[in-house]
């Protein structure tokens, strides 16, 4: 499979990149290429350039900023998954990245592509959206921090303009319970279903390929602080969601899924 | 016999030896079809049909010929001329098949999506791609027939021309009134509808060609990647109206095929068809997707299959009558695959009354034709899932009601009621052998105690006896089956001036090893160093005569040929040396590579000194040709008869449907192993195959024919990851059948495999009263069937 013809530029910086952004219409930012690609080849994705970032090793760090760890666009999801850092403060985020597609999407996926591609399919997104991650955006006119969870608004449609760029990912550190819950089939695949669940306290709730986005299961959140038991609280993880269907699952499997997982996440998070 | 007959006293056969074929495949210098250098070589792209049924009112390429680095743009009757003959089907199965009018390109209507419309010729690859979206095509749709049990019905008719969906209807009907008979008196019935659904054969190397054409000669070299180019060249010949005195075929490194390159393939000829008509080289390779569209398709069959049983559970008939999905058109061997396991429904028991009744039909989807076990993985899932299904009925543990069955010991030779003689067979040891090691008294145990404790997650353990028929064939019952062609397999040994040996073989390797094997054959009976045989093959111009590589008929038809043309070689060399040693040929003995006097231990001649001999030519005996050079064709007079026993361990989550594989244990026969190690990959890999078949995989259609499965994404190849690593042992019972005593074992694991699976799932959740689910055995449907069973409808 080939895909159209597109043309190649390599960015030497963030501003670099921003500019190309801001000149060329319907130019793409590449970095690990794993979602990207595979669209361009299917011809699903015809960019008229894509603009390489995957050189750009400032923006590949994990840092401790104090009560939140900073992590740049660029990393890879298997030093993610590899971080010590990450493992004893922000301990989800490096289980969610090991549930990622396989070893070699690992050493290729950012978490900058794979959040600003906003698949609602995706682990890491649903991963950002349970953890209150900001998300720093650079572009034209400067930067901007952004939640995560007004970040995504549609199908493979976040609140980044075309000429922006994620540069990091913060998420605060936290010492309470969590859990990710992946249901597939194989274990390459995205989740048919899944679940992550932070108990810092607050306990936050996200479901992965429950709808167009990645989501937090509000309806579940807001009846485990109106007191509810983790079993009635789970009945409403797909409350007001549409699942989709495919080969995999109908709707209503998914719905099923989600109840059964949710409940699993919450025994595992707040246990 | 009892062991392979060795002049060798450091005996290599029957070792786990390393493979001399994989150091240049791991370190990427193995050369593919797609790695061939050619110079001037042109790249085809097809345009195909993005619509299941369709008439094709026209085809504009006018704006496809402007694109850049386009030579041509042609539809299907700019070529038609191209063609002597339509595409080969090699097995009419009765004499009044219907056989629609099937050629390399559609010119007026197409019959699945994926039926190619136009061809782009270009000076590269992504010119010829891209220049497919340029190509304006306008069809008329037509009513579309996807289901077996639609098209049975010939409400709408895939070839209208026909008059009916139906293809053929094939019957085994050796006694119907004994049949009946035993269904009257039968203490206990049990009837079962199974699916076989397709599957996308997913070799590792997608398929291509290059044809080479020798203007000046009016030559051309087809390389494929192949199973059969012997038989693809024949074929060529024939569609392209080629001399087969002009064509030679040769097979490079082919990456597997599991049946799917057992077949003359549209682009094989179309490639060759342009190289002649432009004379220039013209290169294709398949892409994933464009692969799952248009190389051939496996299983697809409903299967209605009724067991007769006395008040023991003793089998008393067993009646069969399928379906059989032919897809759009009829491929090389496509109405066939059904009788390939048509013999075999009462499985390893002694069943007395038998009837089996196929009916191929027509669907607008990808033809079907040979995957691994080609209907003996079907036959196999329908007698061990309905003999568990009886076991249930009546209460008797699925492993003894396969003792109660099984042929017994003493009657092999066994004649079936079916009619075949199956040569060898002892099928106790195998179950008993696997109950033992997979510890089946303790799952058991296992598997009460969480069901009495509530547990959610549920053990299965089913079990799967079976034989298959490999070995193909005897010629004469191929011949009685209507088949095209024999069954024989050719080799040549020479023995070159400095003594090393030259093989060549009519077996065509993608993958098996027969470099490794056939070295080992002839190593072992010249008593020579392995290093010094080399095996050619895959090349029509070094190995003229070869029926090819499939149905596990290799190291039984072709391995043999090698042997016997390896003995042939050593009577010649005997004649030589009796004559330097001025004794009678009886008087000597050969080992080692030594003729030696018997009860003389001086005097004795080297093989190495007979090849000088045989070569100079200076001093031979009277009337002995020079070189040491001899052919076999061997013609087997019986298939062979692979058996064992495979026992799956499953866990299934009923809250989530979730089902694990969690041990596989196989005691397989495959009589004497050449090789250890590559019977173990040959099971390795058909167990993974076929229990991707029972959890994982499915070619899946929407009522439009649209195949909704065409990347790894949707098809659910499975990974190692999903494996447990399997737990195998072998019994060996040796064939009577061939001088080598082997059997073939490159189907046996994915024949034996998805009952094994399917029967540990129907195990796990008989609490639930579930009492079969189909292929594949999702999640969802696992879960389906447990909620169906709640009847809460939830």
């Amino acid at each position: 499979m080939f895909p159209a013809s597109f043309d190649y530029a390599k960015a030497n910086s963030v501003a670099d990149a921003v500019s190309i952004l801001t000149s060329v219409d319907d130019a793409k930012l590449l970095a690990g290429g794993h979602s990207l690609l595979p669209l361009m080849k299917l011809r699903l994705a015809t960019p008229s350039m894509l603009v390489d970032i995957g050189s750009l090793s400032e923006l590949s760090y994990i840092e401790d900023k104090g009560d939140y760890v900073a992590i740049g666009a660029l990393t890879r999801h298997h030093d993610i998954q590899n971080s010590r850092l990450l493992k004893s403060e922000v301990p989800i985020l490096p289980y969610v990245a090991s549930q990622v597609g396989d070893p070699q999407v690992r050493h290729r996926g950012t978490i900058g592509g794979s959040i600003s591609h906003g698949d609602g399919a995706s682990d890491l997104p649903a991963a950002a959206l349970a953890l209150d991650a900001r998300l720093v955006l650079v572009g034209p006119t400067g930067e901007r921090v952004i939640p995560a969870t007004e970040f995504f608004v549609g199908f493979l449609e976040t609140v980044m303009s075309p000429d922006e760029l994620l540069t990091e990912v913060r998420v605060s550190k936290f010492s309470g319970g969590w859990s990710f819950q992946k249901f597939n089939r194989r274990a390459q695949d995205w989740a048919i279903v899944g679940v992550a669940a932070v108990n810092d306290g607050n306990t936050r709730v996200s479901l992965v390929n429950m709808g167009p986005t990645p989501l937090r299961a509000s309806a579940v959140e807001e009846a485990l602080m109106g007191g509810a038991s983790i079993e009635a609280a789970s009945k409403k993880a797909s409350e007001g969601l549409d699942p989709p269907e495919d080969l995999n699952a109908s709707s209503r499997y998914r719905r099923h899924l989600a109840e059964v997982l949710t409940r699993r996440a919450l025994t595992e998070a707040l246990g | 016999m009892t062991a392979l007959q060795t002049g060798s006293s450091q005996r290599v056969t029957g070792k786990r030896l390393l493979r001399r074929e994989d150091p240049e495949l791991l370190t990427g210098e193995a050369r593919f079809v797609d790695d061939l250098y050619q110079q001037d070589a042109l790249y085809m792209a097809l345009l195909r049909s993005p619509l299941a049924h369709a008439k094709i009112i026209s085809i504009d390429v006018s704006e496809a010929r402007k694109m850049p680095g386009v030579h041509e743009v042609l539809s299907g009757r700019d070529l038609r001329e191209e063609f002597s003959a339509p595409m080969p089907c090699a097995w009419p199965v009765t004499e009044d098949m219907k056989n629609p009018p099937h050629y390399p390109i559609a010119s007026d209507v197409v019959h699945y999506v994926g039926d190619a419309v136009a061809v782009v010729i270009a000076s590269d690859k992504v010119a010829a791609v891209d220049a497919l979206a340029a190509i304006d095509v306008k069809y008329e749709a037509l009513p579309v027939v996807t289901e077996l049990e639609e098209a049975l019905l010939d409400r709408n008719l895939v070839h209208p021309s026909l008059g009916t969906n139906s293809c053929f209807v094939w019957k085994l009907e050796p006694d119907r009134a004994g049949v009946d008979q035993a269904f009257a008196s039968a203490a206990h019935v049990v009837t079962n509808r199974y699916v076989q659904q397709r599957l996308i054969p997913s070799a590792l190397e997608p398929r291509g060609v290059l044809a080479v054409p020798h203007p000046y000669g009016a030559e051309y070299t087809l390389f494929s990647s192949t199973q059969i180019p012997h038989i693809l060249k024949l074929m060529l010949s024939t569609t392209l109206g080629i001399s087969e005195a002009k064509l030679r075929v040769v097979a490079p490194s082919v990456g597997g095929g599991f049946g799917s390159k057992l077949n003359v393939y549209a682009e094989e000829v179309l490639a060759l068809a342009l190289a002649r008509k432009l004379s220039k080289p013209v290169r294709w390779t398949e892409e994933r997707s464009e692969g799952a569209l248009t190389t051939i398709h496996g299983r697809g069959q409903v299967q209605e299959v009724e067991l007769a049983a006395d008040s023991n559970g003793r089998i008393t008939a067993v009646r069969v009558n399928i379906l059989a999905d032919m897809g759009a058109y009829l491929q090389l061997l496509t109405p066939g695959v059904p009788l390939l396991g048509a013999f075999l429904y009462h499985g390893q028991y002694d069943v007395p009354a038998y009837s089996f009744t196929c009916t191929g039909l027509f669907t607008n989807k990808t033809p079907t034709d040979a995957y691994r076990g080609a209907g003996r993985p079907e036959a196999t899932f329908a007698i061990e899932r309905s003999i568990d299904s009886l076991a249930r009925k009546i209460g008797i543990d699925p492993a003894e009601i396969r003792r109660r069955n099984f042929i017994p010991v003493d009657k092999f030779p066994y004649s079936s009621v079916p009619g075949l003689i199956f040569d060898s067979g002892n099928y106790e040891p195998a179950l008993q052998a696997a109950l033992e090691k997979v510890g089946y008294a303790q799952l058991r145990m296992e598997q009460e105690k969480r069901r009495t404790q509530g547990s959610r997650k549920h053990l299965g353990i089913g079990i799967s006896s079976y034989v298959e028929m490999c070995g193909l064939a005897p010629s004469k019952v191929l011949g009685s089956l209507r088949y095209s062609a024999g069954g024989w397999e050719s080799a040549t040994v020479r023995i070159l001036p400095t003594s090393k040996v030259q093989v060549t073989t009519g077996t065509a390797p993608h993958g098996q090893g027969h470099e490794t094997s056939w070295s080992m054959i002839v190593a072992d009976r010249l008593g020579v160093s392995l290093e010094d045989v080399e095996v050619l093959h895959s090349d029509t111009a070094v190995a003229p005569f070869g029926m090819d590589t499939y149905g596990s008929r290799s190291v039984a038809v072709g391995g043999s040929a090698v042997y016997l043309a390896t003995e042939k070689v050593l009577d010649k060399a005997r004649l030589i040396a009796a004559h330097k040693l001025e004794v009678s040929p009886e008087d000597l003995e050969y080992s080692d590579g030594m003729f030696k006097v018997k009860g003389s231990a001086e005097k004795s001649f080297a093989l190495s000194s007979v090849a000088l001999e045989a070569f100079t030519a200076h001093d031979l005996p009277d009337g002995i040709e020079p070189n040491l050079e001899a052919s076999v064709t061997w013609d087997p007079p019986n298939f062979t008869f692979p058996f064992g026993t495979h026992i799956a361990v499953v866990e299934v989550d009923e809250e989530t449907g979730d089902t694990r594989l969690v041990r596989y244990v196989s005691v397989d026969d495959v009589g004497n192993q050449i090789n250890p190690m590559i019977v173990e990959g040959q099971l390795e890999g058909g167990i993974a195959q076929g229990v991707a078949q029972a959890l994982y995989e499915e070619a899946a259609y929407d009522e439009q024919g649209n195949l909704l499965d065409t990347t790894f994404i949707e098809y659910m190849l499975p990974s190692a990851v999903e494996l447990p690593s399997f737990e195998l042992a072998s019994t060996v019972t040796p064939s009577p059948t061939n001088p080598l005593g082997v059997k073939g074992v490159g189907e046996a694991g994915c024949i034996a495999s998805p009952p094994a699976v399917i029967n540990a799932i129907v195990d796990a959740l008989s609490p639930f009263g579930i009492e079969h689910i189909d292929m594949p055995a999702s999640p969802q449907k696992v879960w389906s069937a447990i909620e169906s069973s709640r009847g809460d409808g939830k």
